[in-house]
């Protein structure tokens, strides 16, 4: 598969560094945004697609996507949705707090697969937040890429992500923004559907595009699916999914699927190379 | 505790004249056998050997009879071990006899492996104390004292292989594998007899040691045949008192051996086909009947020599201060595989699948070896004794239309 991971910057990899929360940004009801700094001044590299081991001291760990430009390297930036005590317990933490992070881990996404093509990105809700550091990327190289279009899904309009990043894409000549959400107060005149309708609607020319795609496990099947209708094929679909992360080094065990670990082999793959295997129950 | 972080595999005091890398390794890291030949020990021999590991500082580990089982425990001398004991072992039972003689190595493999030394169950990772300026991480250092392990059997030393390729080969190291395996003595010991469970030959990973070791013996009526397999385990043996081994001596050794080879009892045909077999039999009926049997305790797992997974757990004290310790998992755990909004695997047939198709075709493409040594620990303590061999057995004798292909 594409693209190397970048090796972690620590002696120890289960030792974390501690970093300053210096902003949290209320994203979305349950969803919060962190700008960090690390104490010691440095710089944090990583590549898009890539995740963090994320401390809060005295609670716990938890694996959390970076969402911010990786050309801006001075600041970590990670999106978070409150779903469990960790996560719960960052949400009360307010700025100037200190986490502690290890990373970055996982293979990134790859960039150098789509570029000469079209590309699409396929997303709903917080799932952007894994592909805004992509989406930025591809932005700085847009003279590498052909037609660049984001397909965003979200339950309603309530839960859309990075408003003014959609506003800014979407402003763009050369960006097509597609978004649309599940359900939405009567008088709302934006598109109304699931994703599906989205990417028929985005009218891309699947011989020439690739797609990234970040939805739940459940629903990576339909977009594939859908993207298939369009013409392309499941060798240019890049996906990512979801396993425990404990470690982030392929040492812990709890991420496998089937011979790869998803912490340092994925959580990025190809979707043709990886279909047999999602398509077992309970893998 | 020190601040800052612990050095990989830095160099760290040896015993005065064992330094560690004195053996020719092969690019796989395996100390290449030496070709002098064979001596022969005494009991008294074997006491000398102990003790002078001991003066040369090492912690000599090996078995002992703890709580009716053979455990591997600091050892100080001959009469520590397991002198005229052997064990009974069947699928789900496990029970230590008395021996008509006085055999120090008339016993095979208990429920302890080696890993507990390698790979600790319960280790501290760090300890975090919040400061005026933030967060102060501090780890502990590794462990001053290098080890000597003696009685190791040749399943036990591909087990060994089998976690250096996990933890010490792979792109990341793990620095306290590294820590404790660095200076590792081993003296390893060719089975007299085979276990009710044993399967080594099946996983050619035994009866006799062939890498990986020091010293190795094999125990004869009138005292321990001993082959060298690096410098610093001949420069041990010169300090100790032997003798030259007869050709009668070299020959009933390895007849021992090779009795011990035929005597096994349990068997899995052709181990390199099972990736593909089992990959491709990812829904064979056979997964739903053996988890009606499996009470997913995870025993297996704890016994199994390679099984390496760990989970962390976040501990807090009245003064505000975090340790994070690292523990053994099992993937039979249903929490094993949680993501939000619930796990993976919940079903046991899932967690059934995952442990052995990871530890016998998964494990070949992670890592370049079969997780299985064929010691046959997770037989003996299934305490429903659900036997590996058997499953394999059930799969390839009916295998299923292919639902899923190895990718």
């Amino acid at each position: 598969m594409d693209g190397m991971p970048v090796p972690a910057r620590l002696a120890d990899p289960m030792v974390p560094l501690p970093f300053r929360i210096t902003r949290v940004i209320r994203e979305i009801d349950g969803v919060f945004t962190w700008r960090l700094k690390a104490l010691d001044g440095a710089p944090f590299h990583y590549r898009p697609g890539q995740f963090n081991m994320v401390t809060q001291f005295g609670v716990g760990e938890i694996p959390v996507s970076i969402s911010g430009d990786c050309r801006e390297p001075d600041t970590l930036v990670h999106t978070i949705r409150a779903v469990g005590p960790v996560t719960e317990a960052m949400q009360a933490l307010r700025t100037g707090a200190v986490v502690g992070i290890r990373g970055p881990f996982g293979r990134p996404w790859p960039i150098d697969a789509a570029i000469g093509s079209d590309v699409i990105f396929v997303t709903s809700t917080i799932g952007l937040a894994p592909l805004r550091p992509l989406i930025h990327e591809v932005l700085h190289r847009r003279q590498e890429f052909g037609k660049v279009v984001i397909c965003y899904g979200t339950r309603g309009i309530d839960d859309i992500m990075f408003e003014a990043d959609l506003h800014a894409w979407r402003a763009r000549f050369d960006t097509n923004v597609h978004l649309t959400v599940h359900s939405a107060p009567s008088g709302y005149r934006g598109r109304v559907g699931g994703v599906a309708a989205a990417i028929h609607a985005a009218r891309i020319d699947g011989l020439s595009t690739v797609a990234f795609v970040c939805r739940s496990e459940a629903l990576t099947r339909q977009a594939v699916n859908t993207l298939g209708e369009r013409g392309v094929t499941p060798d240019r679909v890049w996906v990512t999914l979801e396993r425990n992360m404990k470690c982030g080094i392929g040492l812990c065990g709890h991420c496998q699927f089937g011979p790869s670990f998803m912490c340092k082999d994925g959580p990025v793959y190809r979707f043709d190379q990886i279909e047999a295997l999602y398509s077992v129950r309970e893998f | 505790m020190r601040r800052a972080t612990v050095p990989l595999a830095g160099p760290r005091p040896d015993p005065e004249g064992l330094a560690p890398d004195q053996c020719a390794r092969t690019p796989d890291g395996d100390c290449t056998g030496m070709t002098s030949d064979p001596a022969l020990l005494t009991r008294d021999g074997l006491d000398a050997l102990l003790a002078t590991l001991h003066a040369e500082g090492f912690r000599v580990l090996g078995p002992t009879v703890q709580d009716g089982a053979i455990v591997y425990d600091d050892v100080a001398r001959v009469a520590d071990l397991p002198v005229g004991w052997t064990d009974r072992q069947d699928g789900g039972s496990y029970r230590l006899e008395r021996r008509g003689d006085d055999a120090v190595f008339g016993h095979t493999v208990g429920p302890y492996a080696w890993k507990r030394f390698l790979h600790p169950p319960l280790l501290r990772l760090w300890r975090a104390e919040s400061g005026a300026d933030g967060v102060r991480i501090a780890t502990d250092p590794p462990p001053a004292q290098p080890m000597a392990f003696v009685g190791v059997r040749a399943c036990e030393l591909r087990a060994i292989a089998v976690q250096d390729a996990v933890f010490l080969h792979g792109a990341i190291v793990d620095p306290h594998y590294a820590a404790r395996r660095q200076g590792l003595f081993v003296v390893a010991v060719n089975c007299g007899q085979a276990g009710g469970t044993c399967f080594c030959t099946s996983m050619q990973a035994g009866p006799k040691a062939s890498a990986g070791y020091d010293l190795a013996l094999t125990e004869l009526a009138g005292g321990f045949l001993v082959e060298t397999g690096t410098t610093r385990g001949a420069m041990l043996l010169d300090r100790l008192p032997h003798r030259p081994a007869t050709a009668a001596e070299r020959e009933g050794a390895a007849a021992i051996v090779a009795r011990t080879a035929t005597a096994m009892r349990r068997h899995i045909p052709d181990p390199a086909a099972l990736p593909e077999l089992l990959l491709g039999n990812l829904d064979h009926p056979r997964w739903d009947e053996v988890a009606a049997r499996c009470l997913s305790c995870g025993n297996c797992t704890q016994v199994c020599p390679t099984c390496f997974c760990t989970d962390v757990t976040d501990t807090t004290d009245l003064t505000g201060a975090t340790d994070r310790t690292r523990r053994w998992d099992s993937c039979f755990a249903v929490g094993f595989s949680y993501i939000h909004g619930g796990a993976v695997r919940p079903s046991p047939r899932s967690r059934y699948r995952q442990w052995m198709t990871h530890k016998l075709a998964s494990w070949v493409e992670q890592f370049g070896t079969s997780g299985c040594t064929g010691c046959g620990r997770c037989i003996t303590w299934c305490p429903v004794g659900i036997d590996i061999t058997e499953e394999v057995a059930a799969i390839r004798d009916a295998p299923a239309a292919p639902t899923a292909a190895a990718p």
